[in-house]
């Protein structure tokens, strides 16, 4: 179980990325250009906190939970874990404590291998259990954990439901007793009940573990569900980031206005009371990204200093961070 | 839901949608349990043997291949003749059972089974040195066998070991090790085992009485042959193979859990391309035989007397006139071994492959 006692200063964040940039080199003809993914992102995310990561599709998020664990080398950055720098030579000490779940229950569950060895695996490579009888144990304690029957373990993952799947790919993350979890979009594939059991399954387990998500969706609903505090990312940037509630009721930068705006309310009074803003243009290709702001080119409100100088994240009160020069 | 009671509900008007609750039954224990049943739990590979079998062509080639194999373990304790001796009854060479047809008996055989003597027939007749040609077709298809077996197995050992390790570093490492494939590749297969034939055979050397000395030195340099020039093949097909697993999320999640490289292509990769290694090897075996039977045709494959499906079809040539069934029985078994294998390999592609499936 996550033990708050494992490090002794425990008002430091558990997670601190600073600076992280992941650079792409793409190849188009002759001509070399560099896809930025993620571009000089920083935050943090405390002990048992969950720190939901918003965006629409390409915007980096997947990308910043992936190299924040190091499964992409970073351009540049640094990625603190309990006051550790992390890098190439402790990240296999580390990846005990941090761990991923996937967004497509389908496709990152081995098709050859039952649920038993899927969610042995961590304990194997880790070398967690001194016999056969512990390992079994073990896992099929993690099988209860996550609501899965033990008749289950010598089942193939294609035997499966999607949620059930997605069960068995957190069983597989818990195995570690890690204190830190990625969840990459868990329940954008899942049908929609499917997705509130998963849902309230993290939330449980935060409670009866005390893990910190990084939670990343596109849903913003589910995010403000389940999250403390929300991220919004905007072409490899964080533009905002915020209480949950605060950023829900009150979003500062245009463009978290716009993606709110957008989110369905089941009550068709306030649903027509609403103004919707409708964001004009395309996403600019993060291959050719306008100079200064980033969002300028579909921003209502942009200047000729947006164009000029990138604005960063300024303290608005309370932690509310925005990146912008007009609101 | 249980809390509705079918007498509470309103009367259901002639004309509303409302459901008629009374037109509907609770499930039984039994039904719900029938529900819960899954699929009995079946691994991929029984899936995929289970499709093999529905595979008519499939099956038949395997109880022919069976059988062959049956025939050149059995027959050896059952025919008395061995594959080196020229034929002699009572300790005296019979000089005429030269070239008999199948089923003839020489004059002096024919003398010796009036007196009462007993003779095992001579099923595919005999050669021109008085030798049993059934027994030296068998040994000729044992010879070929094992030839396509180990040469196989080699070449997916090496291949396997080859390609994965470029499929899976990938980037400048794959580059170099697959250029130096392209390389031997190039070459003209032929000439490479020619060449390697000759020199192999001057420069291996055995001691006498050794496993491999049994085998002969030509027969040890075609393995050579093979494991330097037919893993290319493999080792592309591999390499292609686990360039498109790689890119499977469970590669990434097995990264993130902090596997290493060689356990994710133990574990991972290589399970997940078993079909396609199962199927090619099935068809690599056939390609070995036809090599080797090639080679012993030219006069490079095994030694004499060991005879072996090609040697025998080439000394066969020169009388072809006068017998021609001595061509057809080695001709006739290796178009049956080699049928057989490809048949077999077609339906473990078609058992296996997961795009095939319904």
């Amino acid at each position: 179980m996550a033990d708050l006692t494992k490090n002794t200063n425990i008002d430091e964040p558990l997670v601190k990325v600073e600076h992280l940039k992941e650079y792409f080199p793409v190849r188009s003809g002759f001509k070399k250009l560099t896809l930025k993914a993620v571009d000089d992102v920083s935050f943090t995310v405390g002990r048992g906190e969950t720190l939901g990561l918003v965006g629409e599709s390409g915007c980096g998020k997947t990308t910043v939970g992936r190299t924040l664990l190091q499964l992409y080398k970073p351009t540049d950055g640094k990625v603190f874990f309990d006051g550790e720098e992390i890098t190439q030579k402790n990240i296999n000490q580390m990846r005990k404590r941090m761990q991923m779940v996937f967004q497509d229950p389908y496709s990152s569950l081995n098709p050859r291998m039952t649920v038993e060895d899927i969610i042995g695996e961590p304990l194997d490579v880790h070398k967690l259990y001194s016999n056969r009888k512990e390992r079994r144990e073990k896992i099929l304690d993690l099988m209860k954990l996550v609501g899965l029957n033990a008749e289950h373990a010598t089942r193939y993952a294609h035997e499966f439901s999607g949620g059930q799947r997605q069960r068995i790919g957190i069983a597989r993350a818990l195995a570690v007793n890690p204190d830190f979890i990625v969840c990459d979009e868990p329940v954008s594939a899942l049908d929609v009940s499917i997705q509130a059991q998963v849902v309230n399954m993290f939330e449980e387990l935060q409670d009866k573990l005390g893990v910190a998500y990084l939670f990343i969706a596109h849903d913003l609903l589910v995010v403000r569900h389940i999250s403390d505090r929300i991220a919004v990312m905007y072409l490899g940037k964080i533009v905002e980031i915020a209480d949950s509630d605060e950023l829900c009721d009150s979003p500062v930068h245009p463009y978290s206005q716009s993606l709110l705006s957008a989110v369905p309310i089941p009550d068709p009074k306030v649903t027509r009371a609403r103004k919707r803003i409708v964001l004009e243009g395309d996403v600019p290709s993060p291959l050719n990204m306008p100079s200064g702001c980033a969002f300028r080119t579909r921003c209502k409100y942009a200047t000729e200093q947006c164009a000029k100088e990138c604005p960063t994240l300024t303290d608005r009160g309370n932690g509310h961070m925005v990146a912008c020069f007009n609101k | 839901m249980n809390n509705y009671d079918i007498n509470k509900t309103p009367k259901k008007q002639l004309l509303s949608m409302q459901i008629d609750l009374s037109k509907f039954e609770k499930a039984t224990e039994e039904e719900k349990k029938q529900q819960d049943v899954m699929s009995e739990s079946t691994t991929f590979f029984k899936d995929g043997m289970k499709n093999l079998f529905k595979n008519p062509l499939a099956v038949i080639s395997i109880i022919v291949l069976l059988l062959i194999i049956g025939v050149i373990v059995v027959a050896p304790m059952i025919v008395p003749y061995s594959y080196e001796e020229m034929l002699s009854i009572d300790g005296k060479r019979d000089k005429g059972a030269k070239n008999l047809a199948p089923f003839e008996y020489s004059k002096a055989e024919q003398a010796y089974m009036e007196k009462g003597g007993e003779r095992f027939p001579h099923i595919f007749g005999t050669d021109e040195q008085c030798r049993d040609y059934f027994i030296r077709v068998i040994y000729g298809t044992r010879v070929s066998l094992v030839v396509g077996l180990f040469a196989s197995i080699i070449v997916l050992i090496i291949g396997m070991i080859y390609g994965s390790i470029a499929g899976y570093a990938g980037g400048r490492v794959d580059l170099f090790m697959m250029r130096i494939v392209d390389i031997i590749y190039s070459l003209p297969d032929m000439l490479v085992i020619i060449l390697l034939s000759v020199v192999l055979t001057n420069v291996l050397s055995f001691e006498s009485n050794s496993f491999l000395a049994k085998m002969g030195t030509n027969m040890v340099s075609l393995f050579i042959v093979f494991g330097m020039l037919y893993w290319v093949g493999m080792a592309r097909l591999i390499r292609a193979q686990i360039l498109s697993i790689k890119e499977n999320e469970y590669i990434l999640a097995a990264k993130s859990i902090g596997t290493k490289p060689g356990r994710i292509i133990r574990k991972h990769i290589l399970p997940n391309c078993l079909s396609v290694i199962i199927i090619s090897t099935a068809l690599q075996i056939p390609s070995a035989i036809f090599t080797e039977s090639y080679l012993s045709f030219i006069g490079l494959g095994v030694q004499a007397p060991m005879p072996s499906l090609g040697s025998l079809a080439n000394s066969a040539r020169e009388g072809l006139q006068s017998y021609p069934y001595k061509l057809v029985f080695p001709a006739l078994m290796i178009c049956l071994i080699v049928l057989s294998l490809n048949l077999i390999g077609d339906g473990l592609r078609d058992a296996f492959d997961p795009k095939l499936k319904r």
